[in-house]
């Protein structure tokens, strides 16, 4: 009777668990259901949304036709913003260069005309002016050419590539470094490949108000030299300039002293 | 950012001039002068050098002789060296980086060449 009864028990239990399971998969039918019901009405609302009529499909492919055209257009604007975009940027670039170029230029100017007026010697100014001739303009061959003021003839005051006694001397009536002289304007034509000491390829007059006091004549280029540049010509004319300039001062300055130390000789002797 | 030291080995004031100008266009740079070779070994052998730019025909001691005992030297075999010069041909070139330079210049120089081969030197004692 006992057995019985426990049987009776676990066919019970047995079908509980199996109504449980019924339960759980009804309950996991229903959410499936209610998934798929909400997919369903997605593609309706989709498929209502779209064509429903051919020319409701033409209206669409009109539309998206005028957007591609607007997004071509948009499209061929911002390429042409972009090729203007780099046109100056290589515009910017070319004026940058330009600049540097003129930095450096200017750098030059500025060195040489700090070097010029930086003493009243004159030996050292004219130490400087071969300086600068040398290793800004890159001559290898030149003379300086003084006036002397006694004789009225233009001498060699100081020299690189040859010795002062080689140069030949500059005639104040003819020849190509007199023209210079009296045109008072720089003067250069196209390097030879050897130095001729008779034939000058630059002249630059050394003038201070309007009364010339000398030039700079130059025979020969550094091998690597090849011609001139525009801060070539620049440095002609700020040659022209500023050391005709440096050499008149320098000149009075040790006129000066010497009639200073004279003076002050002749007040020691008269004092004594 | 360390400051790199330059030394600049020159008979002629303007060219010193020039070059120190140019230079000083790099940041976080010290320029320090030499007036002829034997100036800038003293100079050289007694600070530390980043880069030194030489002459060649100078008075006292010329550059080459000033290369070649820079090479010489354990401590100083290091530094790069430009030579800035008049001389052009390829004999004086061959020579001096035979010597050990690392670059050659020819004069007249351009400030901007100068400066490109300054930068790269100092990289690369970075």
């Amino acid at each position: 009777m006992g057995s019985e009864r426990d049987d009776l028990f676990a066919h019970g239990e047995e079908f509980l668990q199996f109504f449980k399971r019924g339960a759980e998969f009804t309950k996991e039918l229903l959410v499936e259901n209610e998934r798929l019901r909400g997919k369903l009405a997605t593609l309706r609302q989709e498929q209502s949304d779209a064509a429903r009529t051919p020319e409701q499909w033409e209206k669409y492919r009109k539309e998206l036709a005028a957007r591609l055209n607007s997004l071509e257009q948009e499209y061929e604007v911002v390429r042409a913003r972009l090729r203007q975009a780099e046109e100056e940027n290589q515009q910017f670039a070319a004026r940058y260069l330009e600049i540097e170029e003129e930095n450096n230029n200017l750098a030059n100017l500025y060195v040489a005309s700090y070097q010029l007026h930086s003493t009243l010697d004159l030996d050292e100014v004219l130490k400087i002016i071969v300086e600068i001739v040398i290793n800004l303009v890159g001559a290898e061959v030149f003379a300086v050419y003084l006036l002397d003021g006694s004789t009225g003839e233009l001498g060699v005051a100081a020299s690189e590539g040859a010795a002062i006694e080689e140069f030949p001397p500059c005639s104040l009536d003819s020849g190509v470094l007199s023209e210079v002289l009296e045109t008072g304007e720089p003067w250069c034509t196209e390097p030879t490949q050897s130095a001729n000491l008779e034939s000058p390829i630059v002249g630059i007059p050394l003038i201070v108000q309007q009364r010339p006091i000398g030039l700079i004549a130059i025979f020969g280029l550094l091998q690597q030299k090849d011609g001139f540049s525009e801060l070539d010509h620049e440095l002609f004319s700020l040659l022209g300039g500023h050391s005709a300039t440096a050499l008149f001062a320098a000149r009075l300055y040790s006129q000066s002293e010497r009639k200073l130390n004279t003076i002050q000789g002749f007040i020691d002797l008269l004092t004594k | 950012m360390d400051r790199q030291r330059i030394l600049i080995v020159e008979d002629s004031p303007t060219m010193r001039q020039l070059l120190a100008f140019a230079l000083r266009r790099l940041k976080h740079v010290d320029i320090v002068e030499a007036q002829d070779g034997m100036d800038g070994l003293r100079k050289v052998s007694s600070d530390h050098f980043d880069l030194a730019l030489i002459d060649i025909n100078m008075p006292v001691m010329d550059g080459l002789k000033l290369i070649s005992l820079i090479r010489g030297e354990d401590n100083l075999k290091d530094i790069p060296i430009v030579v800035i010069t008049t001389e052009g041909a390829k004999e004086d070139r061959d020579r001096a980086l035979a010597l050990g330079a690392n670059e050659y210049l020819t004069k007249p120089i351009r400030a901007d060449r100068v400066l490109a081969v300054a930068k790269d030197l100092l990289k690369s004692r970075d």
